[in-house]
């Protein structure tokens, strides 16, 4: 859950590391490794990372997102 | 260590909790950054005639967010809103993982500032600054801190407290039926204004530029090679396919200027009319893709892009300290003669810069799409609050970005093509009849810096990125003023043909719920017929009114942007009214000011700016004077300018009809909201509290963080409870 957990060496490595954690975490890349966690948490096995991310882009097509001015 | 449960600083406290004093650095620290502020604002408002550093802006914003947000936000929090972090969020209790979904606060703050933040806060200011930097600088930052902050927090509590139901359904439940429809065609109607003017920028920065036409055009084929990137060749990998992207998006500006001189240079110049097809197809084929084509890796450029743009202006300000050019308060303001909009300070500048201050479009995010992510209730403070800030600051770095041209430059730029002419020698002699000098030659010097026409280019955006050019040329070395200016133009086009592809899907989907109300099958979204029809439908009204916009002798923006204004202010005042209508059903009465107050102010100006455009006999101001005016000439035969034959004259009396007719529609939509709620206002006020639809209170099992900074305190609760839930 946390920015750069485990990385506490050097404080530009832990800031890199927030940056890429946070940049994963908004295009929503992480989902992914969520999902293995909680996979493996509940004993299930995983679908493929293709099928995961066509049904992300499944749903999506059913939302709308907005965006403003 | 172990944390008692009931005491857990972050997942436990309670809104009656004791208020904890500062200690002595702190308060040192928080005198420190308020005398900053004062001496900022003591510089803008007191220099006349001497030479005013933008950074005065900047630190003035700077200062003033950071201590609104301690102070005044915190109390919104705590003693007016009672967030209450033992409640759990509708992302805790329907998480489904996907809709609703516990989010990191921190992530979340940038998926919403990356939702509400897009072309408006840069287009408003740079127009407003015809009126001088002061008015621009005290309206934005003062409209966010009691206004449009204020607006998206209590609007996303209240939707937060009512399982993230959206700003239309909360108006229908709790105002009434006759509210509720007047708001789902209000604000159908505002989108299409909306995309209309967006679309018009976009149109007025490609016109006529064989480079921005490139750069812009390429970046749909970037988009689908990102889609279909991400779809068979390496799905999910997205920060790898966006690092390709942004590359791919550089490239396509340096080529763009290869193009400029090339043979390719003359195909590529188009008309703004050939450009508003070009832009309704793409419409409408963008909206009925699949997402993943398009839609989804385009918005994953902008978020990135609109990101590292404001860092890069945030450093680059800092890096130039630019000396502003604009006086404190120009003869427009008093006298509302300007080129770039007509009307005077009051009520005009407060619909111009819509967005940064006060936005009634970030109601429909912060209901609705924000609320099913929060973790805990006290993110509302941080996320809306906090979110609007940020976006505040992009109007203040857009503001400052045009104040520090040249005037003379600013009035070329922004003044209609029908009174300069479009020529360097037409626009100089427009210019010195304003009170301003450039002479042609100067002109031509500018234009040849960022290799482009830079006459009548109206819209905010040209001026913008001339704006951006110069201080990150000031900045990051010169010699590549015509790179950063395209880059700053494609950067706004980005932006703003998202919102064009996303908010016709919208729209699409508003209409097709609206009429499958009476025609079931038709609200099926999986129904190509229904989704193709209201896709179109969409489309033809934005097209016709940026084809209005396009075509009108008067010049587009000059015409259509007070619409666009006022009608984002009006979908304010009807957010707004919802907040005052729950704070009474609540019998919150001791702090009913807090949303009543900035509703009152944006009453007071939407109305009175609806009235004179409504009903001013100045030609320049009333669309209907307008109208009438060519109307008399066309009857005695004679051409007015700007108009050059008599078909102008008669495009001039429709569209000023137009205008007319959507401008009072717009003003008597919300009337009617605010008399429906007003009903409810004198019900609750007898009764003292009315029942709402708020959901009772579940005990929240999560523990996060409040602020955006955790504390010592806060990070052991995580741990703690972390080690809990592996254990169980």
């Amino acid at each position: 859950m946390s920015p750069g957990a485990g990385v506490a060496t050097a404080p530009v490595r832990r800031v890199l590391a927030g940056v890429r954690w946070y940049a994963r975490q908004l295009s929503g890349e992480s989902k992914w490794d969520d999902y293995l966690e909680r996979c493996a948490r509940e004993g299930r096995t995983p679908m493929t990372r293709r099928q995961f991310e066509r049904h992300r882009d499944d749903h999506r097509e059913q939302g709308t997102q907005g965006r403003c001015c | 260590m172990t944390t008692d449960t009931s005491a857990r600083p972050s997942g436990g406290a309670s809104p009656d909790a004791p208020r904890t004093r500062m200690s002595p650095l702190q308060m040192a620290v928080w005198g420190g950054i308020a005398v900053v502020g004062a001496i900022s604002w003591a510089m803008l408002a007191l220099s006349r005639g001497e030479d005013v550093s933008a950074l005065w802006i900047l630190f003035a914003a700077l200062a003033s967010y950071v201590i609104a947000y301690r102070f005044y936000s915190k109390f919104i929090a705590g003693r007016v809103l009672r967030l209450d972090d033992r409640r759990a969020t509708p992302a805790e209790r329907l998480a489904d993982g996907t809709d609703f979904e516990v989010t990191d606060r921190r992530v979340l703050y940038g998926h919403h500032f990356a939702a509400i933040a897009g072309a408006g806060p840069l287009v408003g200011p740079v127009l407003a600054a015809q009126m001088g930097y002061l008015p621009g600088t005290i309206w934005i930052i003062v409209g966010v801190i009691f206004a449009g902050a204020v607006q998206d927090m209590v609007v996303m509590f209240f939707s937060m407290r009512r399982d993230a139901k959206s700003l239309g359904q909360m108006i229908r439940e709790e105002i009434g039926t006759v509210g509720g429809i007047a708001a789902l065609i209000a604000v159908y109607a505002i989108m299409i204004i909306l995309l209309a003017v967006l679309a018009l920028v976009v149109v007025n920065a490609m016109a006529e530029s064989p480079w921005s036409v490139f750069s812009i055009g390429l970046t749909i084929p970037i988009a689908l090679f990102m889609g279909f990137y991400l779809r068979y060749l390496r799905p999910g990998r997205v920060m790898e396919v966006t690092g390709i992207g942004v590359v791919l998006l550089l490239l396509a500006i340096i080529g763009g200027g290869w193009v400029d001189g090339s043979g390719l240079a003359e195909p590529l110049t188009l008309s703004p009319e050939t450009l508003t097809i070009a832009l309704v197809v793409y419409g409408f084929v963008a909206s009925i893709l699949p997402v993943w084509m398009l839609l989804t890796p385009r918005d994953y450029l902008s978020t990135f892009m609109k990101i590292g743009v404001i860092v890069l202006l945030a450093v680059g300000l800092i890096l130039a300290a630019p000396v502003l050019q604009t006086q404190a308060v120009t003869d427009f303001a008093v006298e509302g003669t300007g080129p770039v909009f007509a009307g005077k300070l009051f009520p005009f500048l407060f619909i111009t810069i819509a967005c940064g201050a006060l936005s009634g479009f970030h109601a429909l995010i912060s209901s609705g799409t924000t609320p099913k992510m929060l973790a805990k209730e006290s993110h509302v403070r941080m996320v809306g609050y906090g979110g609007m800030l940020m976006e505040s600051f992009v109007a203040i770095s857009a503001l400052i970005a045009a104040c520090v041209i040249d005037q003379g430059l600013y009035f070329a730029m922004n003044s209609p093509a029908g009174v300069t002419g479009g020529t360097v020698e037409g626009a100089s002699e427009f210019v010195s009849t304003l009170g301003f000098t450039i002479t042609p030659d100067q002109l031509a010097a500018a234009s040849a810096s960022v290799e482009e026409e830079l006459v009548s280019r109206t819209g905010g955006a040209p001026t913008l990125a001339f704006g951006i050019s110069l201080i990150f040329s000031e900045a990051f070395g010169g010699g590549l003023s015509a790179f950063w200016y395209h880059f700053a133009i494609m950067f706004e086009a980005l932006f703003i043909l998202t919102a064009v592809d996303a908010g016709t899907r919208v729209g699409r989907f508003m209409l097709q719920d609206t009429i499958g109300n009476v025609w079931p099958k038709f609200g099926d979204t999986s129904w190509k017929p229904a989704a193709w029809g209201a896709s179109a439908i969409t489309v033809g009204a934005w097209g016709y009114m940026l084809y209005v916009g396009v075509t009108d002798p008067l010049g587009g923006i000059n015409q259509l942007f007070p619409l666009f204004g006022i009608a984002n202010q009006l979908l304010a005042a009807i957010a707004l009214t919802l907040a005052v209508t729950l704070f009474c059903k609540h019998g919150w009465w001791k702090y009913v000011w807090v949303p009543a107050v900035p509703l009152a102010w944006d009453l007071v100006v939407t109305l009175t700016a609806s009235y004179q455009k409504v009903f001013s006999d100045n030609p320049a101001i009333g669309y209907f004077a307008q109208a009438d005016r060519y109307r008399a000439a066309r009857e005695a035969g004679d051409v007015l300018a700007p108009a050059t034959d008599l078909d102008q004259m008669g495009t001039v009396i429709t569209n000023s009809t137009v205008n007319g007719i959507l401008q009072a529609s717009f003003a008597l939509l919300v009337l009617v909201i605010v008399a429906n709620a007003a009903v409810i206002w004198v019900r609750a006020a007898r009764a003292g509290v009315l029942p709402t639809t708020e959901v009772d209170a579940t005990p929240s099992e999560i523990v996060a963080p409040k602020d955006f900074i955790a504390t010592k305190e806060e990070k052991a609760a995580v741990a703690e409870w972390e080690r809990e839930r592996v254990r169980s």
